[in-house]
């Protein structure tokens, strides 16, 4: 065989494009893409791979970008860079879970959290939109009542705010509480939901910490959708479940006061 | 290479979780054992190796910059779906190449049942128009995409089996074993292909050329 000849055919080698590495990274999770979107609370990032969407962040920032990239690598030693090609259903049901502050029917990439932390996400994901729980409240549905320490770590360690709702997760004492992005921030995410802070605090200021009804005799957390619908003239305030039972109360399905 | 100087893309040294990390080219071996030492560690090492060869075959064989950039992402996804599944054992055996590029011909057969055919020449001419040519020769760029296209043609006459086994050992490089394996054909088979498929294409030359 002539050397020139196979040199002909050795020349017909195409390098890949530039991207097709970066897309397959992404598409096995071993690398990130992120998008900025607009949320109840301002415009945020949300990072996603094949696995699902990985973390969330405020972008109403100073150098919102570069904070964001630089606590993603270090946070989750992956790389990171913006979407270039987002698929439209993915970024529709992200900017839905946004809207709803809360995403439902996504999946999530929560490879480094062990499986107390996901019960615990697990568990503030199902907290509707208006409502809040108290971290006992959550303690309780994972079945480890008395970790509220545990818990506020775990809640506080939540790589996707607002996508998973830690925001509603309040202080047993019924005080608002801490939030990742800061206690206003939370405030004023609770405020768009349809809680009011302010008279919520108040209200577990005077030991209010259920509401039941006397003409259905149940008994739920005041922030239940059931509790709110209760006519004033029909609310029966308690300061614990004891003080309810006693007065023939049953707790709500629901919300599992 | 990747030609961006995105920080996300620049090759990372792999092996983060134990072990020295790997950089340059690597043998065979010595992939296959980063894999099974580490899959998601050494996994974009594979890529980055392999990815042009996949690319290439992809390319050939469906014409279209798009689908062989769909059919090589796919390659590769599954192999990492199925490295994921293996015991390290299996790993340390694999010929990853090989193994790849029989990956990547299965998607590439897929991909043709689902389409109609099409003509050769006129998708080939698309599928070549790039940034930059490959050979950085004396002839200016066009004649150099002109011969390209020219030896494309002559590659694409020949009977199926004699395509292959030229392509996969002349055009991307493969050992015979690799290109047996790639082909789950033996060797002297393989071997026969590639010395029948060069004759053809040595008698499509001019007569001063051959």
């Amino acid at each position: 065989m002539s050397d020139p000849f196979l040199a002909e055919l050795a020349t017909l080698r195409t390098p890949a494009p530039s991207d097709l590495a970066p897309t397959v990274l992404l598409r096995v999770g071993l690398a990130d893409e992120y998008l900025r979107l607009d949320s109840p609370v301002g415009p945020v990032f949300v990072a996603y791979n094949g696995r699902g969407v990985s973390a969330s962040g405020p972008a109403f920032v100073d150098d919102a970008e570069a904070r964001f990239e630089a606590g993603f690598r270090e946070r989750f030693g992956r790389p990171i860079r913006p979407a270039r090609r987002p698929q439209p259903r993915l970024v529709g049901a992200i900017e839905r879970g946004l809207a709803e502050g809360r995403g439902r029917g996504l999946h999530f990439d929560l490879r480094l959290a062990g499986p107390f932390a996901r019960e615990v996400l697990a568990t503030a994901l199902r907290i509707p939109r208006g409502e809040v729980r108290p971290y006992g409240w959550v303690a309780r549905e994972v079945g480890h009542p008395r970790a509220m320490r545990a818990v506020g770590t775990a809640l506080a360690h939540n790589p996707m705010p607002l996508l998973i709702p830690c925001h509603r997760v309040v202080r047993s004492d019924g005080l608002i509480g801490a939030y990742a992005w800061g206690s206003p921030v939370k405030r004023s995410l609770l405020r768009t939901e349809g809680l009011d802070p302010e008279a919520f605090e108040l209200a577990a200021q005077h030991g209010l910490r259920y509401l039941g009804s006397d003409t259905t005799h149940i008994v739920c957390l005041p922030s239940c959708r059931h509790a709110r619908r209760i006519t004033p003239q029909h609310q029966v305030p308690f300061h614990d479940l004891a003080e309810a039972a006693r007065a023939g109360y049953r707790p709500c399905r629901d919300c599992r006061p | 290479m990747p030609t961006t100087t995105d920080t996300a893309t620049r090759p990372r040294a792999v092996a983060r979780r134990g072990g020295p990390p790997l950089s340059g080219p690597l043998s065979q071996e010595q992939l296959a054992q980063a894999l099974a030492h580490d899959l998601d560690a050494a996994f974009e090492a594979l890529v980055r190796s392999e990815q042009d060869l996949l690319f290439g075959l992809a390319l050939r064989s469906t014409g279209d910059r798009g689908a062989a950039e769909e059919v090589a992402q796919d390659a590769l996804v599954r192999a990492y779906r199925a490295l994921a599944a293996y015991p390290p054992e299996r790993i340390r055996e694999l010929r990853p190449r090989a193994w790849l590029v029989r990956i990547t011909l299965n998607l590439c057969r897929n991909h043709a049942r689902h389409r109609r055919a099409r003509p050769v020449a006129a998708p080939l001419e698309a599928a070549l128009e790039r940034p930059a040519p490959l050979v950085q020769g004396p002839e200016p760029t066009t004649l150099r995409r002109e011969a390209a296209l020219e030896w494309e043609r002559r590659l694409a006459a020949l009977p199926g089996p004699y395509r292959a086994a030229v392509e996969l050992r002349h055009v991307q490089g493969l050992s015979y074993a690799e290109a047996a394996e790639a082909l789950d054909r033996p060797v002297n088979t393989v071997k026969t292909h590639v010395h029948r498929g060069l004759a053809l294409l040595r008698a499509t030359l001019p007569e001063h050329e051959r």
